[in-house]
């Protein structure tokens, strides 16, 4: 379908896109890749008058290394994210996860910021991003904060961005050698995850991270399990049981593709698979 | 005429790449929406978002002050010349067939139904403006699901008095072709076996790749429809009987159109109203839908609920079987829309000897939107319901699934066979079929393997899936058409002529939307007529290029449009050897025709065919007796159906923890007679198996109990993909059984592997977990309906499904409704 009629901005910095912002305000919607954008605007279910396309600023693009952490440009690609050395290295559970985002060609035009400012709770990178605790630098009219992922997520498509901030950057602290998956349930490979399940441990098992996608308004983090997994040996008896904590105090979704309790089961089950492959078990 | 038995077959049999590739895959073509004319208008259609209600009014004033629109037209700006959408099968004589107006003034009876038009001077200014109409509704109660229609309490046409519209019926007692069903079920119920079940057919959608299109043209003589149809034909019939221009004003073209799989063989609200408005305002108009307005508003299929006995004695031989069908109709009675299931009344003995058959069929209208044709149009729900039977009959007995079919189906040495259902099948041989699958599949050792698994207690499971189809294809005999009441024939028309400089244009009735006819036809001829295959150009799609024709659906081009080709061909030939004679100086008798060229024998003395066009077109000399043409004509009316069947198995691995199923294997062996084309034939094989496994697996069309249409996108429309989907074991059989009632012998393949692939992978899913007292997991098997069918959380494996889905697109709260669904 054809969108109603807006009005095109390319800022090249981010203070230009931000002034922008300034001026329109409600009326702007930011384009990050426009891979959930574009179909909203085709839909018609939004009609901003102003889009403002971050595309052209170099700044926001590229991953670099920032001593205890590594550093993602908001306007990465996921193909990018995926295969960049530093987050194999750092945060293999970000590139597991970039790897299972949608179709090849949504990763090559999708963005690492645009999925995180979209807060769908079915996208793929809310879990992992909340389970190695990233930062998410944002920039608004009195320069940048910093907000942890725990506070990032506020609602279904809500995040703590301000309506005149832009999300730049995200940065990741390094888990150097943590073992990580992502175990992705969907009926046909295109598909939003049913539920997801992003898994990374340290050693077998010291610590674990274990972030749930689509099992509520947001992104959640099954710290019960991680929890009962620190410490615990990385064997099946074990992980299991520590697994069969992870629905607790998710409020998942119910439709077509499975009721709530259905996806708890999944979430239980999928951990113990993820962290089971994660520690190399 | 032997002509292919005299000469070798140089083409029929060769894997030719499709001709119409390349223009077909750049879009360097013709696709409806690519024709832009001169001064032309683009039009954007109001819909309703009520299932059912009254339009109170309609408020065009700000649409009309919206920049650069022409016009707003809603129902009560048009009287007759508006049309209508026809029925042409009214099933049975006291059917209750609702007024279909392409744009009602008074009520809506579907979600999606068009109440206004806005035309302006873009598309994108209509579609702006389309959002400034405003309607008031006073909303009526709407009926929504089969179950709900059955009991009358709320109507979805209340002036109907019921939302019953016809019952259709069969029984080989009353008709003399077989014994009382209903006898048999009484003695198996004392001394054998009674199976019965009630199954889905869950509604699906077309889901072509190009979205309908259609430019109406009235500047000229002839008012020019372009629409992306695979009726050009009868849309031309339709549109001169309800809109009272004449056939001879009228001018349809289905350029080259982007698949249709049966839901573009309908004649469309859309394109009725692009005519009145064409009409209207004296000038070109465009109308393309959106995909969203596509899932919405064209047609769905299937959707049925079958209530099946089937009576066995303890051997496993069937004595008889009794369906009730109950099939939602939607909204109004489509173009073909009561018949598609009454098609199924003669598959649902399928390969078997049964010797008792009774059918009914009871149509229903709800505030849906309406069903028609989805490849294989009755015959795919007709032999999911069968082939799961035999599956559960075969676990009864406690024999392999192959081993009960063996015992009741019709073997190859009896052929021609008379079935229950009145009709004969010519060839075929099923035992070769099986056979050969079997081998190929390796069905042995993943018995086996099964087996260790189940012992093993694995935690995935294997399950085994056999569906042993049969199918009638190549609509159709016009008589028998005419015996079901069916409102045209079945025949086909083809036109041969050779062009001054010994080119030929092929002209054919049956339009292509993605099959290949271009290809597979210019290969008949080549052969047939002894010519270069790049020297065959085939016409078609056009009422003016080829004005007689019944276009393509039911697996029919080949098997009804290439024996009109033949036809067509052999009487050029015969008229070219007519004037051979006459310039060789020799009797016809001492022709031989080959390659391309006769020749006396004996001599070298010979003349080619392209010379003879030459000479007929300079005309300087030829017999008194001829005209000066090679040019011929045919029409074929087929006097049978035709019978292609296969023996389908698959593998399927199904995770008893998460319910998550996979593919493992799958084998086809489809015996199709003769084979014009190989590649073209895996082509359709392929894709007809996808289009089957996804209704088995993937696809549901839900409306919500408001009558909204849930599965409104793609994101909750689940279509497969080839990253869904595994490399397929696509054989045949070596002997082939041809057709004994075309020249070619072909038999139809359009359809097969949609019919043939639902039930074996569903009785394959349901063979992984019948240990743990499974027998039956409804459509789509998804992954939860199989965990809870495991679960035993409720009886028999049958889930509902629940109503609504994430809106990944829409601002604001989860849609969490409980209750809704069908």
């Amino acid at each position: 379908m054809i969108p109603v009629k807006f009005d095109y901005l390319a800022p090249t910095s981010v203070e230009e896109a931000l002034s922008a912002l300034g001026e329109h305000g409600d009326d702007a919607k930011i384009l990050a890749g426009g891979q959930s954008l574009l179909p909203v605007l085709r839909m018609r279910l939004n009609a901003p008058e102003v889009v403002i396309d971050l595309g052209g600023i170099a700044s926001l693009r590229g991953i670099r290394d920032d001593g205890d952490a590594i550093v993602i440009g908001a306007m990465t690609t996921h193909h990018d994210v995926r295969d960049h050395a530093l987050v194999k290295e750092h945060a293999l559970l970000i590139s597991k996860a970039a790897a299972e985002v949608a179709d090849s060609q949504i990763r090559h035009r999708g963005t690492f910021g645009g999925a995180l400012a979209h807060a769908d709770p079915a996208g793929d990178l809310g879990a992992p991003a909340l389970a190695l605790g990233a930062q998410f630098v944002i920039a608004g009219p009195g320069g940048t904060r910093t907000v942890e992922a725990s506070d990032f997520f506020v609602d279904l498509f809500e995040t703590a961005i301000g309506e005149d901030e832009i999300l730049t950057e995200v940065r990741v602290p390094k888990h150097t050698g943590w073992g990580a998956h992502y175990e992705k349930f969907v009926r046909v490979a295109h598909q939003w995850p049913i539920v997801a399940v992003a898994a990374t441990v340290k050693g077998s098992i010291d610590e674990a991270r274990v972030g749930l996608t689509n099992m509520g308004s947001t992104p959640l983090r099954a710290t019960a399990t991680e929890q009962a997994l620190a410490g615990a040996s990385a064997t099946e008896d074990g992980v299991r049981a520590a697994a069969e904590l992870a629905a607790e105090g998710t409020n998942p979704p119910s439709d077509l593709n499975g009721a709530a309790d259905y996806r708890q089961h999944l979430a239980r089950v999928l951990t113990g698979r993820a962290v089971l492959k994660a520690a190399g078990a | 005429m032997t002509a292919t038995q005299d000469r070798p077959a140089a083409e029929i049999g060769k894997d030719r790449r499709r001709k119409e590739d390349q223009r077909l895959i750049t879009g360097r073509t013709r696709w409806t929406d690519n024709i832009t004319l001169p001064g032309m208008l683009h039009l954007a259609m109001v819909r309703s978002p009520f299932a059912h209600a009254n339009i109170t009014s309609v408020d065009t004033e700000a649409a009309k002050a919206s920049p650069n629109v022409v016009a707003v037209l809603s129902g009560k700006d048009f009287g007759e010349e508006l049309g209508a959408c026809i029925n042409a099968w009214p099933i049975t004589p006291d059917q209750k067939t609702p007024v279909h107006s392409p744009m009602p003034a008074g009520r809506v009876a579907f979600a999606g139904e068009i109440v206004a038009v806005v035309v302006a001077r873009s598309a994108a200014e209509a579609r702006d403006a389309a959002e400034l109409v405003d309607v008031e509704y006073d909303e009526l109660p709407a009926v929504i699901g089969i179950k709900k229609a059955l009991e009358d309490q709320v109507l979805a046409h209340p002036d109907l008095g019921t939302n019953k519209s016809a019952l259709w019926v069969f029984d080989s007692g009353e008709a003399g072709t077989g014994t009382d069903a209903e006898a048999a079920i009484t003695e198996a119920r004392a001394n054998g076996i009674v199976i019965e079940r009630e199954y889905r057919q869950q509604r699906l959608i077309p889901a072509f790749m190009e979205p309908r299109s259609v430019v109406v043209d009235p500047t000229g003589e002839q008012i020019t429809m372009w629409s992306a149809t695979q009726i050009p034909h009868i849309l031309r019939f339709a549109l001169a009987a309800t809109t009272g221009v004449p056939e001879s004003k009228i001018r349809v073209i289905a350029p080259d159109v982007g698949g249709g799989f049966g839901g573009k063989l309908q004649v469309t609200p859309e394109e009725w109203v692009a005519w009145a408005v064409a009409r209207r305002l004296a000038k070109p108009v465009k109308y393309t839908e959106t995909r969203s307005e596509s899932l919405m508003a064209a047609h769905h299929g299937r959707d049925q609920v079958q209530t099946l006995t089937l009576a066995a004695d303890k051997d496993g031989k069937v004595t008889g079987l009794k369906v009730h069908l109950d099939a939602d109709l939607g909204s109004y009675v489509a173009i073909v829309g009561g018949g598609v299931p009454v098609l199924g009344a003669f598959m649902f003995n399928a390969i078997y000897k049964f010797p008792a058959y009774r059918f009914e069929c009871q149509t229903v209208l709800t505030n849906t939107t309406f069903t028609d044709a989805y490849r294989g149009a009755g015959r795919p729900e007709a032999t999911y319901a069968i082939e799961r039977l035999m599956d559960e009959l075969a676990a009864e007995v406690g024999v392999d699934p192959l081993e009960i079919r063996e015992r009741n189906w019709i073997t190859h040495e009896e052929f021609p066979f008379t079935t229950v259902a009145g009709l004969e099948y010519d060839t075929g041989n099923y035992e070769a079929a099986t056979a050969k699958a079997k081998e190929s599949f390796g069905y042995d050792a993943l018995r086996a393997e099964q087996k260790e698994r189940r012992e093993r207690g694995d935690r995935v499971q294997l399950g085994i899936g056999v569906s042993t189809f049969t199918e009638m294809c190549g609509l159709a005999p016009s008589r028998v058409l005419g015996s079901l009441d069916y409102g045209a024939g079945g025949w086909e028309h083809a036109s041969v002529r050779m062009t001054p400089l010994g080119k030929v244009e092929v002209v054919t009735g049956a339009s292509a939307h993605g099959q290949g006819h271009e290809t597979a036809f210019s290969q008949i001829v080549a052969d047939r007529l002894g010519v270069p295959f790049e020297d065959v150009e085939v016409l078609h799609g056009d009422t003016q290029v080829a004005p007689r024709g019944l276009d393509t659906y039911g697996s029919r081009s080949l098997v009804v449009g290439g024996e009109a080709l033949v036809k067509a061909v052999d009487k050029v030939i015969d008229k070219a050897k007519h004037l051979a004679a006459h310039l060789l100086e020799a009797s016809e008798d001492d022709l031989e025709y080959k390659g391309g060229r006769f020749t006396v024998a004996g001599t070298d003395q010979g003349v080619a065919i392209q010379e003879l066009a030459t000479a007929a077109f300079a005309a300087h000399n030829y017999p008194e007796d001829m005209e000066p043409s090679l040019d011929a004509d045919a029409t074929y009316d087929p006097v049978n159906f035709n019978y292609p069947h296969g023996t389908h198995l698959c593998a399927m691995e199904v995770d008893t923890e998460t319910g998550a199923v996979k593919m493992r294997k799958y084998t086809c062996c489809d015996d199709i007679g003769t084979i014009i084309n190989p590649l073209i034939v895996a082509g359709q094989v392929h894709g007809g198996l996808v289009q089957g496994i996804a209704q088995a697996l993937w696809e549901e069309a839900v409306h919500d109990e408001a009558g909204t249409l849930v599965s409104g996108s793609f994101v909750d429309y689940l279509l497969p993909t080839a990253a869904d989907t595994i490399s397929f074991d696509v054989v045949h059989t070596d002997d082939p059984s041809i057709c004994t009632t075309n020249t070619l012998g072909t038999k139809g393949v359009g359809e097969a592997g949609t019919i043939a692939s639902t039930p074996a992978v569903v009785n394959a899913v349901v063979d992984a977990v019948r240990h743990l007292g499974i027998n039956d997991i409804q459509m789509p098997c998804t992954p939860e309906r199989v965990w809870r069918a495991i679960q035993g959380s409720r009886a028999g494996g049958a889930t509902d499904t629940p109503p609504d889905a994430m809106p990944h697109f829409q601002e604001g709260a989860l849609n969490q409704d409980e209750g809704a669904g069908q």
